[in-house]
């Protein structure tokens, strides 16, 4: 196990989702609460352990350990669709990290034919050049698993279902960290493991990131239900990442684990924030409000922040993950960078006008009338969310300084193994380890 | 000149003498005894179980054998004879102990016997003493499946079981006359020298010994009987079935073809390849329509059945070392899922519906937690026993260069992960009925379902230990 400056800030996010979703659900989970809590921590074990493991056996367990405590909170807490998109999600995501079972033993015995030695660790299995057709085998393997978790385009209609369905902190986590988990996974596992291979794919991957962006921002756009606009908005973020990991620059990659943070706090936010009108109102249809600025202040500047900074306004936190990406985009493929800047656009079509008719407006439905604006629990959870936004927007260089050193060192090891495959016979092993910290479990 | 008496070193079959000795005498006293002191009979069957599998772990190691191999003492036999010692023991267990409810000692005295068969199935390298062990454990399981007799579905799968398995040790037998008629033999280890290995004659009797076999650990085609058997029979003897039978029929399979017959593997790996294939997806797929769980629960000891032939094709030390370790695991968590059956229909309801469990989670989450755990571990999830035995059989089947066998069965357990996690669904996301059923269990059936589930998710998150000893199998096993 291990932390470094990837995986560090999505540990702290996880640990800071958690509390944050569950204070979120005092009152909305009312039954079972006990079931909801176990599941809850059992779930913050497993997203931990998946971002510090080392070893990839053990991090294949900690990934599919996860999914059953998220099957039982969407299963028993959700929506009314709930054991349809329970099913769905548990299928979809067993589909891909089977068959990267598959790989993961495969890559452990050709670690042996190569070294002489058995083992699952990551950082020994970084020394080891591979050839490039089981390079090119085992990334696939590796990126569907990967890329149904993100997810990726094709792969992405699991996730309108689970996160509509799932109670307020499940959409929270599951936005916030789960998705999260397949980026690190390409990041962690992808790029080092079989860095021809990830070149290789550029193409493809981006091709997919950009669809992503442009379709899940037009379908979010048509949404007459504000979480599943919120959940289509994920797809278009998701795929911003994708794009930033697969421009393989610095930069892009910075602000592609950037962005990873920045979505689970803004779409987190948005998510608490439909949440919490949900509760007062019982519904989460977009025609069913309008004016509720007038009605709840504190709520709809709550919001407005939030939106502004999934939007990424300069001087918020989204501003400087999605800059950063289409900065070293541009760098690698001119194409890809005007087009997913086309994807802002969108996206600040789809959340104002989302905005405008939640928010302003008359007050034309007597149900909206009476709707108390946040009690203290509500301004809690969302003020030190919003402090992460403005923080992150203004002063990054924390975030980035920290993250800099792991993505160099990551990138030093991808190009020396890819030189490594042109010039020596496959199965090298290069001596040369990444920068980090190993903690041994006592 | 001096008359040697050969040695007969006893220790090597003790644990049979042991078993054999209790069976007796539970049947024996079964009439002597008035019936308020009846409830003596089954503590007394699993102290047998116990007195056994104390003269059988010094033979770890230990490898003996006794009369040219017709009774042996590997660690093959032994790890063999524990889980058949475990499964019997369980099976004792959920057999209701204190609800009123006494099967009678036969039945007990029935199980000894079927668990000596087994035993003896798992400790020979000779195919007849092979043939006779299956014998002794399918009669008893014969009159077993039938044993709620006013039951009609019991009796119509006993009458089934037995017809169908009549043909199939026909079938063995005749390959086991047509193997003697090339070779002379009916030892393993002598006739795998025989030069007349690859007459027609010889590779039809090693077919037919797989039928036979095969019909037994039920793989396609030969699981016609699984569904209707395992639903008729009375639940304590399916769990049974489930577990030991099965790995019996398996250390049988495992001994004359992984042990005894490896130089012949390219003649009969093909058909195993393809008798996996069609056994694990046939039987998952078949369970996803099924709506008793017990029929269910028989379509996917089919579909492991298949997963275990995975192992077999692999070979190896790998091979056997994972199909030993899936044996043992499958049997602890499918004992453990019918324990959860029983105590739903303890009180003589059936209760045997997917919509029985309705709301069972969310009423009484105990039981409902170790369904649960049963469930996950079926289908191979993460951090259950179920999970590291087959990830031990995909690792057997990579390393020996079965990787398209490898990515089918990993396709498989996500067909198995739907109607695995339904039943899930259906305890926690369903609304109980008014009309629910009130699970009163027995000490004991709670005992063997704490010890299941305790060692399901025990094997999962600490499973050196065991494949340790597994992977030892292979080392000092008689040839």
């Amino acid at each position: 196990m291990g932390i470094d400056g990837i995986s560090l800030f999505l540990i702290l996010l996880t640990t800071f989702l958690t509390v944050v979703s569950i204070l979120s659900s005092w009152t909305a989970v009312r039954e079972k609460v006990k079931g909801f809590m176990i599941s809850m921590l059992l779930l913050e074990t497993g997203m931990i352990g998946v971002f510090v493991a080392l070893d990839l056996f053990l991090f294949y367990v900690f990934w599919e350990a996860m999914l059953i405590p998220m099957y039982f909170l969407i299963g028993i807490w959700g929506g009314p669709r709930k054991i349809y998109a329970t099913i769905k999600f548990v299928l979809f995501t067993l589909f891909g990290s089977l068959l990267m079972l598959v790989a993961i033993i495969v890559l452990y015995f050709l670690q042996h034919s190569y070294t002489g030695v058995y083992t699952f660790n990551l950082l020994e299995m970084y020394k080891v050049v591979l050839p490039y057709g089981s390079q090119f085998w085992l990334f696939y393997a590796f990126a569907l698993a990967f890329a149904i978790k993100v997810p990726l385009f094709p792969f992405h209609t699991w996730l309108p279902d689970a996160h509509v369905e799932a109670p307020t902190a499940g959409s929270v986590i599951l936005a916030g960290v789960l998705l999260k988990m397949g980026t690190y996974g390409f990041l962690r596992f992808c790029l080092p493991l079989f860095p021809d291979a990830y070149q290789s794919a550029i193409p493809l991957i981006s091709i997919l990131a950009l669809i992503g962006i442009i379709y899940g921002a037009m379908v979010a756009m048509v949404q007459k239900d504000v979480k599943s606009l919120v959940a289509y908005s994920s797809v278009s973020h998701l795929g911003f990442v994708m794009l930033g990991l697969f421009a393989l620059n610095v930069q892009s990659v910075q602000g592609g684990i950037l962005q990873m943070i920045n979505h689970g706090i803004s779409t987190g936010a948005l998510f608490l924030l439909v949440g919490m009108i949900y509760e007062r109102r019982h519904s989460r249809l977009i025609d069913d409000f309008g004016g509720v600025a007038k009605v709840m202040p504190v709520f709809a500047g709550f919001f407005m922040i939030v939106t502004l900074s999934s939007i990424g306004l300069p001087g918020t936190n989204g501003f400087i993950g999605e800059f950063l990406i289409i900065l070293g985009a541009f760098k690698s493929n001119m194409v890809y960078a005007i087009l997913a800047a086309l994807g802002v656009i969108l996206a600040a079509i789809y959340m104002l006008w989302m905005y405008q008719r939640v928010f302003f407006g008359k007050v034309d439905k007597p149900a909206n009338e009476k709707l108390l604006d946040l009690n203290l629990r509500e301004k809690l959870i969302l003020v030190p969310l919003v402090i992460l936004i403005f923080w992150i927007g203004l002063y990054p260089k924390p975030y980035l300084s920290k993250m800099e050193k792991s993505v160099t060192s990551l990138f030093e090891l991808a190009g020396q193994k890819s030189s490594a495959l042109q010039s020596y016979p496959a199965g090298t092993v290069i001596s040369e380890t990444l920068n980090v910290k190993q903690y041994s479990l006592k | 000149m001096p008359i040697t008496i050969p040695q007969i070193d006893f220790r090597v079959i003790m644990p049979e003498i042991v078993i054999t000795l209790f069976a007796c005498l539970v049947m024996l006293l079964e009439p002597f005894l008035p019936d308020r002191r009846k409830w003596i009979l089954p503590h007394l069957s699993w102290t047998g179980v116990f007195v056994a599998a104390y003269f059988c772990l010094p033979l770890w190691n230990s490898n003996l054998s006794l009369w040219q191999g017709q009774a042996l003492a590997d660690n093959l036999s032994v790890i063999f004879k524990i889980i058949f010692l475990l499964g019997t023991l369980l099976t004792i267990l959920i057999s209701y102990l204190k609800s009123g409810h006494h099967w009678g000692g036969e039945y007990y005295s029935l199980i000894l016997f079927s668990t000596l068969g087994m035993m003896i199935m798992a400790s020979s390298s000779d195919l007849i003493v092979i043939f006779l062990g299956l014998e002794v454990m399918s009669i008893a399981l014969y009159v077993l499946a039938g044993f709620n007799r006013t039951d009609l579905k019991s009796s119509e799968s006993a009458m089934k079981y037995f017809l169908m398995g009549a043909f199939s040790t026909g079938f063995l037998l005749y390959g086991i006359a047509l193997i003697y008629g090339t070779t002379g033999s009916t030892n393993l280890n002598i006739l795998v020298n025989n030069p007349h290995l690859t007459e027609p004659l010889f590779i039809t009797g090693l077919g037919l010994i797989l039928v036979g076999l095969a019909f037994k650990v039920a793989t396609v085609p030969f699981h016609m009987w699984v569904p209707d058997v395992y639903e008729g029979a009375p639940t304590p003897i399916t769990a049974f079935m489930a577990a030991g039978p099965k790995a019996a029929g398996f250390a049988a399979l495992l001994r004359v073809f992984l042990i005894g017959l490896t130089p012949l593997a390219p003649m009969w790996i093909g058909i195993l390849w393809i008798l996996a294939v069609l056994t694990m997806t046939l039987g998952n797929v078949l369970a996803i329509a099924q709506m008793n769980i017990k029929r269910m629960l028989a379509y996917s000891s089919i579909a492991h059945a298949g997963y275990v032939l995975i192992c077999i094709v692999a070979g190896g030390d790998a091979g056997l070392s994972s199909a030993v370790f899936y044996l043992l695991v499958y049997s602890l968590m499918t004992i453990g899922s019918f324990a959860v059956i029983i105590a739903l229909g303890e009180k003589g309801e059936k209760n045997e519906e997917l919509a029985d469990f309705r709301g069972l989670g969310l009423k009484y989450p105990l039981l409902g937690v170790c369904m649960t755990i049963f469930m996950v571990s079926l289908s191979g999830i993460p951090p259950t026993a179920g999970f590291v035995g087959k990830f031990y059989i995909f690792s057997a089947a990579v390393k020996n260069g079965q990787l398209a066998l490898a990515i089918i069965g990993v396709l498989n357990s996500l067909i198995s992960v739907y109607y695995y996690l339904r039943v899930v669904v259906i305890m926690f996301m369903q609304e109980a009925p008014s009309t629910a059923v009130v699970p009163h269990s027995s000490w004991s059936v709670q005992l063997a379902l704490w010890l299941t589930a305790i060692t399901t998710l025990g094997l999962g998150l600490f499973p050196d230990i065991l494949f340790k000893l597994t992977q030892q199998s292979w080392l000092l096993t008689l040839r």
